[in-house]
């Protein structure tokens, strides 16, 4: 089936099986490989992507459902790329290099998309509501401290 | 993991959606926000050889006050019920049910008809419904049922919907009184190893319990209990009477029944003490 969507800006169209997953149509046809296929079970997320600039799991959404809608991945977070400056990075982006929030770095893509979508719902949150509102992210390196401690860092640049 | 092959059509509305049950009849599934069914077809628990995804129908997403009762459309996501003002102000209990679904993730496709529907004795929103005493709002081809929420489950993923029905709407009658809810997981995003809700409505208090059996099910000996004037402790150890908790890799029944009591004396705490 055709599909047409708008991925970090662009128009793009494909044509998908049905079953196709949006974390496969993003990685596979598109060739955006920053979004991690984790756990394949919802429970990981480090697949997470925002759709009308919400966070949700790409290995639990038919790419069928993205038909029409507006997918963010990590690559589409800062315009210009990770190659320009540090300086021009989305927040988030740079309070985890600050911060080093990462370890082995398998679940920051997913992570830092969460984490974007958390700081729109709650601008301001207490370090506490970013445990709670990162609660669908797993670090297997357990590095959730600087994890934390950068998202708190992105929430007051922010604001 | 990636589902089996299956036919793909797209309702818009209630009409189109029905329309398609009508042709498909049990082969065909309703897909919503799929945080439920996706897993199960990518497990290959449910193989539908037909997906209506009525995710895009926008005129099922609303809280509506309707004075005594709020109508909620079946496709608001978690995220809007936990949000809504309506809801936080008529029905908290709905409202902390809802932010306790999944992940964040999960809240911002799930919805509230989805999670009714799928009939998962251990979700959140089905039991929180069951202590505010909802109804469902069933279209089908000979146009609308209401069913009261402790008749709509039958068995574990098993409710009266028929094959070309839809659930279009939830009413839930207003309780802004004291309120609790108690959730216990292993791990933050886990179903409830036991859930317990407890409201002050019209007629008393209720509880319900998430996880103590094939549906989510009133807890009525605490309910008797508290109608006779037994305070939260003394009422909550009838909390597992009569139920069938399961065993599993979470929790033996046994476990599930003493959680059933402690959670419900701590739901009932801070419900009687509510306003």
């Amino acid at each position: 089936m055709k599909i047409s969507l708008t991925v970090n800006g662009q128009q793009e169209t494909a044509d998908v099986e049905a079953r196709t997953l949006l974390v496969h149509l993003l990685r596979d046809s598109l060739g955006l490989t920053a979004t991690n296929v984790g756990c394949d079970t919802t429970s990981c997320g480090a697949c997470t992507v925002l759709v009308d600039g919400e966070s949700v799991k790409s290995c639990t959404m038919l790419a069928a459902s993205a038909d029409g809608r507006d997918v963010t991945t990590l690559e589409g977070l800062t315009p210009g790329g990770i190659d320009a400056d540090p300086s021009t990075w989305h927040p988030v982006q740079r309070a985890f290099r600050e911060q080093h929030g990462l370890q082995c770095g398998f679940c920051t893509p997913g992570m830092v998309m969460a984490a974007a979508s958390l700081l729109k719902e709650n601008p301001a949150p207490t370090a506490e509501e970013v445990r709670s509102g990162l609660e669908g992210n797993l670090c297997r390196c357990t590095g959730y401290h600087n994890i934390v401690a950068a998202v708190l860092q992105a929430s007051k640049e922010k604001s | 993991m990636i589902p089996a092959p299956f036919d793909y059509v797209r309702a818009d509305s209630v009409d189109a959606a029905l329309g398609a049950l009508a042709q498909h009849g049990d082969e065909a599934k309703l897909l919503a926000g799929g945080q439920s069914l996706l897993p199960l077809m990518k497990l290959r628990l449910a193989v539908p050889s037909v997906i209506v995804d009525v995710s895009r129908a926008a005129d099922l997403s609303y809280v509506r006050d309707e004075g005594e009762v709020l109508a909620i459309g079946a496709l608001t996501r978690h995220h809007d019920v936990a949000t809504n003002q309506l809801v936080r102000s008529g029905a908290p209990v709905l409202a902390h049910a809802a932010s306790l679904v999944g992940d964040p993730q999960i809240r911002h496709r799930g919805t509230i008809g989805g999670s009714v529907a799928h009939a998962d004795p251990s979700a959140d929103i089905p039991t929180a419904l069951l202590a505010l005493g909802a109804s469902y709002v069933v279209a089908g081809p000979g146009g609308t049922r209401t069913v009261a929420a402790h008749e709509f489950a039958t068995g574990f993923l098993e409710t009266t919907l028929e094959p070309n029905e839809m659930l279009v709407e939830v009413k839930v009658p207003k309780a802004t009184g004291g309120w609790g809810y108690e959730k216990f997981t292993r791990r933050a995003i886990d179903w409830a190893t036991v859930a317990v809700a407890a409201v002050r409505t019209t007629g008393g208090v209720s509880v319900a319990l998430a996880n103590m059996g094939p549906t989510a099910i009133r807890a009525a000996a605490v309910e008797r209990a508290l109608a006779s004037g037994a305070g939260a402790a003394d009422a909550a150890v009838y909390a597992d009477e009569g139920t069938e908790p399961p065993s599993d890799v979470t929790a033996s029944a046994e476990y599930r029944r003493h959680l059933a009591r402690v959670l419900t004396a701590r739901a009932l705490d801070r419900c009687l003490s509510g306003s």
